[in-house]
């Protein structure tokens, strides 16, 4: 269905951040009724679709704050006081942590309540969200297909309507290529605008949390209370950020935008829709002209060496003897990449792989800095793809670099993103997404794009209901 | 590209980093090296020099806080080891790693 009608109170899991909070602010609807129905969502779905690892049971008051008691569903590499923490790995099934993350903290005291944990690929390892220990994920658009990953239970949290607004983290494509096979918005941060405090490790050097939401709005909102500096993660940014919301419903006439990617083999199935999408900024009065920028496929080289690299030093805390259980319980995925990475940073090997691996990632963002000099954002499709078969992913050690080729270079840059749905398939009900990145610490940018974008489409399943 | 690693060498890597692997596994792993290699192996095709690696890209440099006890991150010992499988009189229990022979 591309237009649900908010009707009945039955509904109330259907709504935007922004609709509920006004309803609640407005005492037309109490926050517990929403949390209830979301619940009820949950549980009419979680046994076919598996999105949730776990979740209330009975709703629950937060502190006071603009959240207003509202549920958010929450990635299960986030450490919470309330819930196991995982990460979808058997290593920490059953772990729970004695702190909480900093981003839940902030969350929390804005009246936020966490909903429940999603499902991920095993340590966020993946593009499909069926590399978890727990089972896959299937996509609430179409449950043959794949939700993405590997905030995939993030993203289906969202399309399926378990939960109001979720949290989602991104090394290279995690938050964004799961909102393009599953119909939602997913706003990746620049590299340190989010406090990765409490978070389970993956790669440190590109590692973003951010919001998946059912609309740009919505994802504006939730940033201005992710985003900031934490002195709990030396890589956050002290600067102080905009007020994120600022920057919507603003016009985009007369700004730059360059189209990455399109004449790239594989994208038969997106690129028409990105050349509409592009149409339809010009028409907004952008200047939009395509743009030529380092082939993406030396980025999936640069993120495997240096990803592996990182989680192969940050996995190896992972010894079964201060919590959770020994190193046998790694999973296929998991061994791999952490083998991979040792063997790249080996005396006599780092040089070849680790060390030329930053150099062309140098060589990356020079080439952004070039590109922006004359563009003010970039677009392409988010996933050369849409949601694809499950199963897909174990017929390549690769799946996941491929699906997520065209977030990387700009991913292993530590630029901003953000994916908007372009366009629905009426045949499968499957989406496809459009990838706007802008310069670092530049979330304004893509916030403004994207919802001038989304304010001029039909695409977004939500909007309607505003 | 040929396939340039061994099985002895996974092996090898498996100890260092302390991954117990089957022989199933070591056979399906050492496939899976071969193909990543191959995939990686482009980077050659780039001209790098006179370039400086970029360990992260957005210009943050180190940032130091003073050397003070903050009581807001600390565990009790308690909390400290609720979590662990094993401990004995407020310590962890860890495996053995020095032998006497």
């Amino acid at each position: 269905m591309l237009y649900q009608e908010f009707s009945t109170m039955t509904d109330l899991n259907k709504l935007t951040l922004k609709k509920a909070q006004k309803l609640v602010a407005e005492k037309e609807v109490t926050a517990a009724e929403i949390q209830q129905a979301c619940i009820d969502k949950i549980k009419e779905v979680n046994g076919k679709l598996n999105i949730f690892l776990s979740h209330l049971d009975a709703p629950v008051t937060a502190s006071e704050g603009s959240l207003h008691s509202l549920p958010i569903a929450v990635k299960d590499n986030v450490c919470t006081l309330d819930f196991p923490t995982t990460a979808s790995s058997k290593v920490l099934e059953g772990y729970r942590p004695p702190y909480e993350a900093s981003i839940i903290r902030k969350v929390k005291e804005a009246g936020g309540v966490i909903l429940g944990k999603t499902n991920l690929d095993a340590w966020a390892h993946g593009s499909s969200t069926e590399t978890s220990d727990f089972g896959r994920t299937l996509n609430p658009r179409n449950p043959d297909h794949l939700p993405g990953g590997s905030s995939g239970g993030s993203a289906a949290a969202v399309a399926s309507d378990t939960c109001i607004i979720a949290i989602g983290t991104e090394t290279a494509g995690s938050i964004r290529q799961p909102s393009a096979w599953c119909g939602v918005v997913g706003l990746k941060p620049t590299y340190g605008r989010v406090s990765r405090y409490g978070i389970a490790a993956m790669a440190s050097s590109t590692d973003s949390p951010g919001p998946i939401a059912k609309t740009v709005e919505d994802a504006a909102t939730l940033l201005d209370i992710m985003a900031g500096h934490d002195p709990f993660d030396a890589t956050s940014n002290p600067a102080e950020h905009p007020v994120f919301s600022n920057s919507l419903n603003k016009k985009i006439s007369g700004m730059k935008v360059g189209v990455l990617y399109q004449d790239l083999e594989g994208l038969e199935e997106v690129r028409p829709y990105i050349d509409a999408a592009s149409k339809i900024l010009e028409d907004l009065g952008a200047e939009v002209e395509y743009a030529q920028a380092l082939d993406p496929h030396y980025a999936i080289s640069v993120y495997t060496i240096a990803q592996r690299a990182e989680v192969s030093s940050n996995l190896a805390r992972y010894t079964g003897i201060r919590y959770g259980n020994d190193r046998s319980h790694f999973g296929d995925e998991a061994k791999r990449r952490i083998m991979l990475g040792t063997h790249a940073l080996r005396k006599g090997y780092a040089d070849k792989y680790y060390l030329t691996a930053q150099k062309v990632r140098a060589k990356f963002a020079l080439d952004f800095e070039e590109l922006f000099k004359k563009y003010d954002v970039l677009i392409s499709a988010s996933s050369p793809t849409f949601a694809q078969k499950i199963g897909a992913s174990e017929s390549s050690s690769m799946f996941g670099e491929l699906a997520d080729m065209l977030q990387e270079p700009s991913s292993i840059c530590g630029l901003p993103g953000i994916n908007v749905p372009v366009f629905r398939d009426p045949e499968t009900n499957l989406f496809l997404g459009l990838n706007i990145v802008a310069p670092a610490w530049r979330e304004d940018l893509v916030i403004q794009f994207g919802d001038a974008y989304e304010k001029a489409t039909s695409w977004n399943s939500w909007r309607n209901n505003d | 590209m040929s396939a340039t690693i061994s099985k002895k060498l996974v092996d090898e890597i498996a100890h260092l980093a302390n991954i117990p692997l089957s022989d199933k596994e070591l056979s399906s792993i050492t496939k899976a090296f071969d193909e990543t290699l191959q995939v990686i192996d482009n980077l050659s095709e780039i001209d790098t020099t006179g370039i400086e690696p970029a360990h992260h890209t957005t210009g943050l440099e180190n940032i130091m806080r003073e050397d003070v006890v903050d009581n807001e991150r600390m565990f009790s010992q308690e909390e400290a080891l609720s979590q662990a499988k094993k401990t004995n009189g407020g310590y962890f229990v860890v495996p053995r790693i020095l032998h006497n022979d």
